[in-house]
Protein backbone atom coordinates (compact mmCIF):
# COMPACT_ATOMS: atom_id res chain seq x y z
CA UNK A 1 0.00 0.00 0.00
CA UNK A 2 1.14 3.51 -0.69
CA UNK A 3 0.76 6.43 1.64
CA UNK A 4 0.77 10.21 1.28
CA UNK A 5 4.32 11.52 0.98
CA UNK A 6 5.52 8.18 -0.36
CA UNK A 7 7.87 8.48 -3.36
CA UNK A 8 5.68 6.09 -5.32
CA UNK A 9 2.75 8.54 -5.03
CA UNK A 10 2.37 11.57 -7.26
CA UNK A 11 0.03 14.52 -7.49
CA UNK A 12 -1.23 15.53 -10.92
CA UNK A 13 -3.23 18.25 -12.58
CA UNK A 14 -5.55 16.75 -15.19
CA UNK A 15 -6.92 18.81 -18.07
CA UNK A 16 -9.68 16.64 -19.48
CA UNK A 17 -11.96 17.15 -22.49
CA UNK A 18 -15.56 17.12 -21.29
CA UNK A 19 -18.38 16.88 -23.80
CA UNK A 20 -21.90 15.88 -22.81
CA UNK A 21 -22.94 14.46 -26.18
CA UNK A 22 -22.13 14.25 -29.91
CA UNK A 23 -23.74 17.56 -30.85
CA UNK A 24 -22.89 19.51 -27.70
CA UNK A 25 -19.90 21.83 -27.58
CA UNK A 26 -17.12 20.42 -25.41
CA UNK A 27 -14.50 22.12 -23.25
CA UNK A 28 -11.51 21.34 -21.08
CA UNK A 29 -11.97 20.98 -17.33
CA UNK A 30 -9.16 20.89 -14.82
CA UNK A 31 -9.04 18.44 -11.93
CA UNK A 32 -6.44 18.02 -9.23
CA UNK A 33 -5.71 14.46 -8.23
CA UNK A 34 -3.60 13.56 -5.20
CA UNK A 35 -1.67 10.48 -4.14
CA UNK A 36 -1.76 8.63 -7.45
CA UNK A 37 0.21 5.40 -7.06
CA UNK A 38 2.84 5.10 -9.77
CA UNK A 39 1.97 1.40 -9.99
CA UNK A 40 -1.49 2.30 -11.32
CA UNK A 41 -2.31 2.14 -14.99
CA UNK A 42 -3.58 5.31 -16.64
CA UNK A 43 -7.14 3.96 -16.66
CA UNK A 44 -6.93 2.98 -12.97
CA UNK A 45 -5.91 6.55 -12.24
CA UNK A 46 -9.04 7.72 -14.11
CA UNK A 47 -11.10 5.16 -12.14
CA UNK A 48 -9.91 6.73 -8.88
CA UNK A 49 -10.68 10.23 -10.14
CA UNK A 50 -14.15 9.06 -11.22
CA UNK A 51 -14.87 7.41 -7.85
CA UNK A 52 -14.17 10.70 -6.11
CA UNK A 53 -16.33 12.56 -8.63
CA UNK A 54 -19.24 10.16 -8.15
CA UNK A 55 -18.98 10.53 -4.36
CA UNK A 56 -19.11 14.29 -4.66
CA UNK A 57 -22.12 14.07 -6.99
CA UNK A 58 -20.33 15.05 -10.23
CA UNK A 59 -20.61 13.40 -13.64
CA UNK A 60 -17.66 10.99 -14.02
CA UNK A 61 -15.33 11.16 -17.02
CA UNK A 62 -16.57 8.75 -19.72
CA UNK A 63 -13.86 6.66 -21.37
CA UNK A 64 -13.81 3.41 -23.33
CA UNK A 65 -12.10 0.33 -21.91
CA UNK A 66 -12.52 -3.41 -21.93
CA UNK A 67 -9.72 -5.98 -21.53
CA UNK A 68 -7.16 -3.66 -19.90
CA UNK A 69 -4.47 -6.02 -21.23
CA UNK A 70 -3.63 -4.10 -24.39
CA UNK A 71 -5.27 -6.54 -26.79
CA UNK A 72 -8.88 -5.46 -27.35
CA UNK A 73 -8.50 -2.00 -28.88
CA UNK A 74 -11.28 -0.40 -26.84
CA UNK A 75 -9.28 2.19 -24.90
CA UNK A 76 -7.46 5.19 -26.23
CA UNK A 77 -7.04 8.93 -25.75
CA UNK A 78 -4.51 11.52 -26.75
CA UNK A 79 -2.39 12.17 -23.65
CA UNK A 80 -0.17 15.26 -23.74
CA UNK A 81 -0.28 15.28 -27.53
CA UNK A 82 0.50 11.58 -28.02
CA UNK A 83 -2.02 8.88 -28.97
CA UNK A 84 -2.11 6.29 -26.12
CA UNK A 85 0.38 8.44 -24.22
CA UNK A 86 4.14 8.84 -24.53
CA UNK A 87 5.24 5.19 -24.39
CA UNK A 88 6.04 3.29 -27.61
CA UNK A 89 3.95 0.28 -28.60
CA UNK A 90 1.53 0.66 -25.70
CA UNK A 91 -2.22 1.05 -25.38
CA UNK A 92 -3.57 3.54 -22.84
CA UNK A 93 -4.52 0.75 -20.39
CA UNK A 94 -0.92 -0.49 -20.42
CA UNK A 95 0.54 2.94 -19.78
CA UNK A 96 1.60 3.21 -16.16
CA UNK A 97 1.69 6.27 -13.95
CA UNK A 98 5.42 5.73 -13.30
CA UNK A 99 5.98 7.49 -16.61
CA UNK A 100 4.66 10.72 -15.09
CA UNK A 101 6.30 12.97 -12.50
CA UNK A 102 4.91 14.66 -9.44
CA UNK A 103 3.24 17.96 -10.33
CA UNK A 104 2.78 17.17 -14.04
CA UNK A 105 -0.13 18.62 -15.97
CA UNK A 106 -1.71 15.87 -18.06
CA UNK A 107 -3.89 16.92 -21.01
CA UNK A 108 -6.35 14.18 -22.01
CA UNK A 109 -8.27 14.51 -25.29
CA UNK A 110 -10.41 12.13 -27.35
CA UNK A 111 -9.32 10.87 -30.81
CA UNK A 112 -10.09 13.83 -33.07
CA UNK A 113 -11.35 13.11 -36.57
CA UNK A 114 -14.40 14.03 -38.60
CA UNK A 115 -15.05 10.30 -39.06
CA UNK A 116 -14.93 9.56 -35.29
CA UNK A 117 -17.76 11.44 -33.61
CA UNK A 118 -17.38 12.10 -29.90
CA UNK A 119 -20.06 10.14 -28.04
CA UNK A 120 -19.21 11.57 -24.63
CA UNK A 121 -16.03 13.02 -23.10
CA UNK A 122 -13.24 10.67 -24.25
CA UNK A 123 -15.50 8.10 -25.91
CA UNK A 124 -15.58 8.24 -29.71
CA UNK A 125 -17.71 6.29 -32.17
CA UNK A 126 -15.39 4.05 -34.17
CA UNK A 127 -18.15 2.12 -35.92
CA UNK A 128 -16.83 3.56 -39.21
CA UNK A 129 -14.03 0.99 -38.88
CA UNK A 130 -16.70 -1.73 -38.76
CA UNK A 131 -18.24 -0.30 -41.92
CA UNK A 132 -14.87 -0.60 -43.69
CA UNK A 133 -14.52 -4.22 -42.55
CA UNK A 134 -18.10 -5.00 -43.63
CA UNK A 135 -17.28 -3.61 -47.08
CA UNK A 136 -14.65 -6.29 -47.75
CA UNK A 137 -12.47 -7.17 -44.77
CA UNK A 138 -13.30 -10.85 -44.84
CA UNK A 139 -12.86 -14.03 -46.88
CA UNK A 140 -15.78 -16.11 -48.09
CA UNK A 141 -15.52 -19.73 -47.01
CA UNK A 142 -18.00 -22.49 -47.78
CA UNK A 143 -19.16 -24.42 -44.76
CA UNK A 144 -18.27 -28.07 -44.49
CA UNK A 145 -15.69 -30.27 -42.82
CA UNK A 146 -12.61 -28.58 -41.32
CA UNK A 147 -9.90 -28.33 -44.03
CA UNK A 148 -6.66 -30.20 -43.56
CA UNK A 149 -4.14 -28.04 -41.69
CA UNK A 150 -1.42 -27.98 -44.34
CA UNK A 151 -3.53 -28.41 -47.48
CA UNK A 152 -2.66 -24.87 -48.62
CA UNK A 153 1.07 -24.13 -48.44
CA UNK A 154 1.90 -20.72 -46.89
CA UNK A 155 5.52 -19.50 -46.92
CA UNK A 156 6.74 -18.78 -43.38
CA UNK A 157 7.81 -15.22 -44.26
CA UNK A 158 4.36 -14.43 -45.69
CA UNK A 159 2.65 -15.93 -42.64
CA UNK A 160 4.79 -13.72 -40.37
CA UNK A 161 3.99 -10.55 -42.32
CA UNK A 162 0.28 -11.42 -42.42
CA UNK A 163 0.36 -11.97 -38.67
CA UNK A 164 2.14 -8.62 -38.15
CA UNK A 165 -0.67 -6.91 -40.09
CA UNK A 166 -3.35 -8.94 -38.29
CA UNK A 167 -2.01 -7.65 -34.96
CA UNK A 168 -4.12 -4.52 -35.60
CA UNK A 169 -6.64 -4.15 -32.79
CA UNK A 170 -8.60 -1.40 -34.55
CA UNK A 171 -8.11 1.11 -31.72
CA UNK A 172 -7.97 4.11 -34.07
CA UNK A 173 -4.67 5.53 -32.81
CA UNK A 174 -3.43 5.72 -36.42
CA UNK A 175 -6.28 8.07 -37.33
CA UNK A 176 -5.80 10.05 -34.11
CA UNK A 177 -2.04 10.44 -34.65
CA UNK A 178 -2.19 11.17 -38.39
CA UNK A 179 -1.78 14.90 -39.13
CA UNK A 180 -4.51 14.38 -41.76
CA UNK A 181 -6.77 12.02 -39.76
CA UNK A 182 -6.27 9.35 -42.41
CA UNK A 183 -7.26 5.72 -41.82
CA UNK A 184 -4.81 4.23 -44.30
CA UNK A 185 -2.74 2.27 -41.77
CA UNK A 186 -5.88 0.55 -40.48
CA UNK A 187 -7.15 -0.25 -43.98
CA UNK A 188 -3.63 -1.14 -45.15
CA UNK A 189 -3.23 -3.64 -42.30
CA UNK A 190 -6.67 -5.16 -42.89
CA UNK A 191 -6.04 -5.55 -46.63
CA UNK A 192 -2.50 -6.88 -46.14
CA UNK A 193 -3.44 -9.60 -43.69
CA UNK A 194 -5.54 -11.24 -46.43
CA UNK A 195 -3.48 -10.37 -49.48
CA UNK A 196 -0.38 -12.03 -48.02
CA UNK A 197 -2.17 -15.37 -47.65
CA UNK A 198 -3.47 -17.68 -50.40
CA UNK A 199 -6.92 -17.74 -48.80
CA UNK A 200 -7.26 -14.00 -49.32
CA UNK A 201 -6.26 -13.92 -52.99
CA UNK A 202 -9.54 -14.90 -54.74
CA UNK A 203 -11.30 -11.78 -53.43
CA UNK A 204 -8.25 -9.47 -53.41
CA UNK A 205 -9.45 -7.08 -56.15
CA UNK A 206 -13.00 -6.77 -54.92
CA UNK A 207 -11.73 -6.29 -51.37
CA UNK A 208 -9.27 -3.50 -52.23
CA UNK A 209 -11.82 -1.52 -54.23
CA UNK A 210 -14.65 -1.96 -51.74
CA UNK A 211 -12.65 -1.17 -48.58
CA UNK A 212 -10.84 1.85 -50.05
CA UNK A 213 -14.09 3.11 -51.62
CA UNK A 214 -15.79 2.89 -48.23
CA UNK A 215 -12.85 4.56 -46.45
CA UNK A 216 -13.03 7.52 -48.88
CA UNK A 217 -16.77 7.82 -48.37
CA UNK A 218 -16.46 8.11 -44.57
CA UNK A 219 -14.54 11.39 -44.50
CA UNK A 220 -11.06 10.34 -43.41
CA UNK A 221 -8.15 12.45 -44.61
CA UNK A 222 -5.52 11.45 -47.18
CA UNK A 223 -2.19 9.85 -46.36
CA UNK A 224 0.85 12.09 -46.89
CA UNK A 225 3.39 9.46 -45.78
CA UNK A 226 4.26 11.19 -42.50
CA UNK A 227 4.60 7.80 -40.72
CA UNK A 228 3.13 9.17 -37.47
CA UNK A 229 0.63 6.26 -37.48
CA UNK A 230 3.42 3.69 -37.48
CA UNK A 231 5.12 5.41 -34.55
CA UNK A 232 1.93 5.63 -32.47
CA UNK A 233 0.42 2.23 -33.32
CA UNK A 234 0.31 0.18 -30.10
CA UNK A 235 0.99 -2.90 -32.24
CA UNK A 236 3.78 -1.14 -34.17
CA UNK A 237 2.27 -1.95 -37.57
CA UNK A 238 4.52 -0.77 -40.40
CA UNK A 239 3.55 1.70 -43.14
CA UNK A 240 4.84 -1.01 -45.48
CA UNK A 241 1.21 -2.19 -45.25
CA UNK A 242 0.03 1.14 -46.72
CA UNK A 243 2.39 0.65 -49.68
CA UNK A 244 1.04 -2.88 -50.11
CA UNK A 245 -2.53 -1.55 -50.03
CA UNK A 246 -1.65 1.05 -52.69
CA UNK A 247 -0.19 -1.71 -54.83
CA UNK A 248 -3.32 -3.85 -54.40
CA UNK A 249 -5.51 -0.87 -55.26
CA UNK A 250 -3.58 -0.12 -58.48
CA UNK A 251 -3.75 -3.80 -59.47
CA UNK A 252 -7.50 -3.82 -58.84
CA UNK A 253 -8.22 -0.39 -60.30
CA UNK A 254 -6.07 -0.38 -63.43
CA UNK A 255 -5.39 -4.00 -64.42
CA UNK B 1 -19.19 4.78 -55.90
CA UNK B 2 -19.83 2.97 -59.20
CA UNK B 3 -16.65 1.01 -59.70
CA UNK B 4 -17.74 -0.76 -62.86
CA UNK B 5 -18.53 2.48 -64.72
CA UNK B 6 -15.77 4.90 -65.59
CA UNK B 7 -13.41 2.67 -63.68
CA UNK B 8 -10.30 4.56 -64.74
CA UNK B 9 -11.61 7.98 -63.64
CA UNK B 10 -12.99 6.46 -60.44
CA UNK B 11 -9.61 4.97 -59.59
CA UNK B 12 -7.88 8.31 -60.16
CA UNK B 13 -10.49 10.25 -58.17
CA UNK B 14 -10.07 8.06 -55.08
CA UNK B 15 -7.76 9.05 -52.23
CA UNK B 16 -5.03 6.71 -53.47
CA UNK B 17 -5.59 7.80 -57.08
CA UNK B 18 -4.92 11.43 -56.14
CA UNK B 19 -1.81 10.33 -54.27
CA UNK B 20 -0.73 8.45 -57.40
CA UNK B 21 -1.00 11.60 -59.53
CA UNK B 22 1.00 13.57 -56.92
CA UNK B 23 3.66 10.85 -56.91
CA UNK B 24 3.97 10.52 -60.70
CA UNK B 25 4.04 14.27 -61.39
CA UNK B 26 6.47 14.72 -58.46
CA UNK B 27 8.80 12.09 -59.88
CA UNK B 28 8.48 13.86 -63.25
CA UNK B 29 9.79 17.03 -61.57
CA UNK B 30 12.63 15.00 -60.00
CA UNK B 31 13.68 13.87 -63.49
CA UNK B 32 13.45 17.49 -64.65
CA UNK B 33 15.62 18.56 -61.69
CA UNK B 34 18.27 15.99 -62.66
CA UNK B 35 18.32 17.24 -66.26
CA UNK B 36 18.30 20.91 -65.18
CA UNK B 37 21.08 20.33 -62.64
CA UNK B 38 23.19 18.36 -65.13
CA UNK B 39 22.90 21.28 -67.56
CA UNK B 40 23.65 23.93 -64.96
CA UNK B 41 26.74 22.06 -63.76
CA UNK B 42 28.38 23.24 -67.01
CA UNK B 43 28.56 26.67 -65.30
CA UNK B 44 31.33 25.18 -63.14
CA UNK B 45 33.19 24.39 -66.41
CA UNK B 46 33.17 28.06 -67.40
CA UNK B 47 31.26 30.63 -69.44
CA UNK B 48 31.84 29.08 -72.87
CA UNK B 49 30.79 25.60 -71.77
CA UNK B 50 27.55 26.97 -70.31
CA UNK B 51 26.69 29.15 -73.32
CA UNK B 52 27.32 26.28 -75.72
CA UNK B 53 25.12 24.01 -73.56
CA UNK B 54 22.37 26.66 -73.71
CA UNK B 55 22.71 26.92 -77.51
CA UNK B 56 22.53 23.16 -77.98
CA UNK B 57 19.47 22.98 -75.75
CA UNK B 58 17.76 25.70 -77.82
CA UNK B 59 18.70 23.84 -81.00
CA UNK B 60 16.49 20.94 -79.92
CA UNK B 61 13.59 23.24 -80.83
CA UNK B 62 10.22 21.52 -80.75
CA UNK B 63 11.48 18.84 -78.33
CA UNK B 64 12.08 21.58 -75.74
CA UNK B 65 8.63 23.04 -76.35
CA UNK B 66 7.10 19.59 -75.95
CA UNK B 67 8.93 19.07 -72.63
CA UNK B 68 7.80 22.53 -71.48
CA UNK B 69 4.15 21.78 -72.26
CA UNK B 70 4.51 18.45 -70.42
CA UNK B 71 6.00 20.18 -67.36
CA UNK B 72 3.28 22.83 -67.39
CA UNK B 73 0.63 20.10 -67.49
CA UNK B 74 2.37 18.28 -64.61
CA UNK B 75 2.62 21.50 -62.62
CA UNK B 76 -1.08 22.27 -62.98
CA UNK B 77 -2.00 18.74 -61.85
CA UNK B 78 0.50 18.74 -58.94
CA UNK B 79 -0.54 22.19 -57.67
CA UNK B 80 -4.31 21.78 -57.96
CA UNK B 81 -4.52 18.23 -56.64
CA UNK B 82 -2.05 19.13 -53.89
CA UNK B 83 -4.20 22.10 -52.89
CA UNK B 84 -7.35 19.97 -52.94
CA UNK B 85 -5.69 17.28 -50.77
CA UNK B 86 -4.57 19.98 -48.34
CA UNK B 87 -8.18 21.20 -48.08
CA UNK B 88 -9.54 17.65 -47.64
CA UNK B 89 -6.96 16.85 -44.98
CA UNK B 90 -7.75 20.05 -43.12
CA UNK B 91 -11.47 19.22 -43.24
CA UNK B 92 -10.87 15.69 -41.92
CA UNK B 93 -10.18 17.07 -38.43
CA UNK B 94 -12.70 19.83 -37.63
CA UNK B 95 -11.72 20.03 -33.94
CA UNK B 96 -7.93 20.38 -33.53
CA UNK B 97 -5.90 19.01 -30.62
CA UNK B 98 -4.93 21.33 -27.79
CA UNK B 99 -1.53 19.64 -27.75
CA UNK B 100 -0.17 17.51 -30.58
CA UNK B 101 3.37 16.20 -30.48
CA UNK B 102 5.52 14.60 -33.14
CA UNK B 103 5.74 10.86 -32.46
CA UNK B 104 8.95 10.57 -34.48
CA UNK B 105 7.59 9.96 -37.98
CA UNK B 106 7.42 13.53 -39.24
CA UNK B 107 10.45 15.32 -40.66
CA UNK B 108 11.03 18.99 -41.49
CA UNK B 109 10.33 18.05 -45.10
CA UNK B 110 7.06 16.24 -44.42
CA UNK B 111 5.65 18.85 -42.01
CA UNK B 112 6.32 21.75 -44.36
CA UNK B 113 5.31 20.01 -47.62
CA UNK B 114 2.29 22.22 -48.54
CA UNK B 115 4.11 25.42 -47.58
CA UNK B 116 7.40 24.61 -49.31
CA UNK B 117 5.29 23.59 -52.31
CA UNK B 118 3.52 26.95 -52.39
CA UNK B 119 6.84 28.76 -52.08
CA UNK B 120 8.32 26.72 -54.95
CA UNK B 121 5.37 27.73 -57.16
CA UNK B 122 6.11 31.38 -56.38
CA UNK B 123 9.82 30.82 -57.02
CA UNK B 124 9.22 29.07 -60.37
CA UNK B 125 7.09 31.95 -61.65
CA UNK B 126 9.84 34.44 -60.70
CA UNK B 127 12.56 32.15 -62.05
CA UNK B 128 10.80 31.84 -65.44
CA UNK B 129 10.37 35.63 -65.66
CA UNK B 130 14.04 36.20 -64.79
CA UNK B 131 15.70 33.58 -66.98
CA UNK B 132 13.21 32.07 -69.42
CA UNK B 133 11.09 34.95 -70.72
CA UNK B 134 13.93 37.47 -70.41
CA UNK B 135 15.11 39.36 -73.52
CA UNK B 136 18.14 37.40 -74.79
CA UNK B 137 18.92 39.17 -78.10
CA UNK B 138 21.88 41.33 -77.06
CA UNK B 139 23.36 39.30 -74.20
CA UNK B 140 24.22 35.67 -73.58
CA UNK B 141 22.41 33.67 -70.92
CA UNK B 142 25.64 33.57 -68.87
CA UNK B 143 25.72 37.39 -68.81
CA UNK B 144 22.11 37.46 -67.66
CA UNK B 145 22.91 35.05 -64.84
CA UNK B 146 25.99 37.04 -63.85
CA UNK B 147 23.98 40.26 -63.79
CA UNK B 148 21.08 38.80 -61.83
CA UNK B 149 23.26 37.12 -59.22
CA UNK B 150 25.43 40.24 -58.77
CA UNK B 151 22.51 41.56 -56.72
CA UNK B 152 23.32 40.05 -53.27
CA UNK B 153 19.65 40.17 -52.27
CA UNK B 154 18.69 38.06 -55.27
CA UNK B 155 21.58 35.64 -54.70
CA UNK B 156 20.45 35.18 -51.09
CA UNK B 157 16.82 34.64 -52.19
CA UNK B 158 18.00 32.06 -54.73
CA UNK B 159 20.05 30.13 -52.15
CA UNK B 160 17.15 30.10 -49.67
CA UNK B 161 14.84 28.93 -52.46
CA UNK B 162 17.16 26.04 -53.26
CA UNK B 163 17.22 24.99 -49.60
CA UNK B 164 13.41 25.00 -49.69
CA UNK B 165 13.37 22.92 -52.90
CA UNK B 166 15.77 20.44 -51.27
CA UNK B 167 13.49 20.25 -48.20
CA UNK B 168 10.45 19.56 -50.39
CA UNK B 169 12.31 16.87 -52.32
CA UNK B 170 13.68 15.26 -49.12
CA UNK B 171 10.15 14.08 -48.32
CA UNK B 172 8.78 13.96 -51.85
CA UNK B 173 11.28 11.56 -53.39
CA UNK B 174 10.90 8.51 -51.11
CA UNK B 175 7.26 9.36 -50.48
CA UNK B 176 6.48 8.98 -54.19
CA UNK B 177 7.81 5.42 -54.15
CA UNK B 178 5.85 4.62 -50.98
CA UNK B 179 2.72 5.84 -52.77
CA UNK B 180 3.57 3.79 -55.87
CA UNK B 181 3.44 0.73 -53.64
CA UNK B 182 7.06 -0.20 -52.93
CA UNK B 183 6.40 -2.42 -49.92
CA UNK B 184 9.76 -4.15 -49.80
CA UNK B 185 11.44 -2.70 -46.70
CA UNK B 186 14.99 -3.19 -48.03
CA UNK B 187 14.20 -1.20 -51.19
CA UNK B 188 12.44 1.40 -49.04
CA UNK B 189 15.51 1.99 -46.83
CA UNK B 190 17.60 2.36 -49.98
CA UNK B 191 15.09 4.81 -51.48
CA UNK B 192 15.10 6.87 -48.28
CA UNK B 193 18.91 7.16 -48.49
CA UNK B 194 18.67 7.99 -52.20
CA UNK B 195 16.09 10.68 -51.39
CA UNK B 196 18.46 12.29 -48.88
CA UNK B 197 21.36 12.17 -51.35
CA UNK B 198 19.15 13.56 -54.11
CA UNK B 199 17.89 16.45 -51.99
CA UNK B 200 21.46 17.28 -50.91
CA UNK B 201 22.59 17.17 -54.56
CA UNK B 202 19.77 19.53 -55.56
CA UNK B 203 20.37 21.89 -52.64
CA UNK B 204 24.14 22.05 -53.02
CA UNK B 205 24.29 21.76 -56.82
CA UNK B 206 21.95 24.69 -57.46
CA UNK B 207 22.47 26.59 -54.20
CA UNK B 208 26.24 26.85 -54.63
CA UNK B 209 25.90 28.41 -58.12
CA UNK B 210 25.56 32.07 -56.99
CA UNK B 211 28.49 31.69 -54.58
CA UNK B 212 30.64 30.17 -57.34
CA UNK B 213 29.69 32.80 -59.92
CA UNK B 214 30.16 35.76 -57.57
CA UNK B 215 33.23 34.76 -55.55
CA UNK B 216 35.12 31.95 -57.22
CA UNK B 217 34.91 32.16 -61.03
Amino acid sequence: MTKTGDKSCINLKLKVWRQKGPDVKGRFETYKTRDVSTDMSFLEMLDVVNEEMILSGKDPIAFDHDCREGICGACGAVVNGRAHGPEKGTTLCQLHMRHFSNGDTVVIEPWRSRAFKVVKDLVVDRSVFDEIIQAGGYISVNTGGAPDGNAIPVPQAAAEKAMDAAACIGCGACVAACPNASAMLFVGAKISQFTLLPQGLPEAKKRALAMIGKMDELGFGNCTNEAECEKECPKEISIENIARMNCEFFKAGFL
Amino acid sequence: MQWDLNWFICTLRSSIGKKLIMALTGLGFCIFLIAHLAGNLTIYAGEDAFNSYAERLQALGSLVVLAEIGLLFFAVAHVFIGAYLFYENFRARPERYLIKKNAGGRTIGSVTMPYTGLFILFFIVLHLIDFHFVEKTDQTIYQIILETFSNPGYAFFYIVSMIIVATHVSHGFWSAFQTLGVYNSEYMSLLRVMGTIFSLAVGLGFGFLPIYILFIS
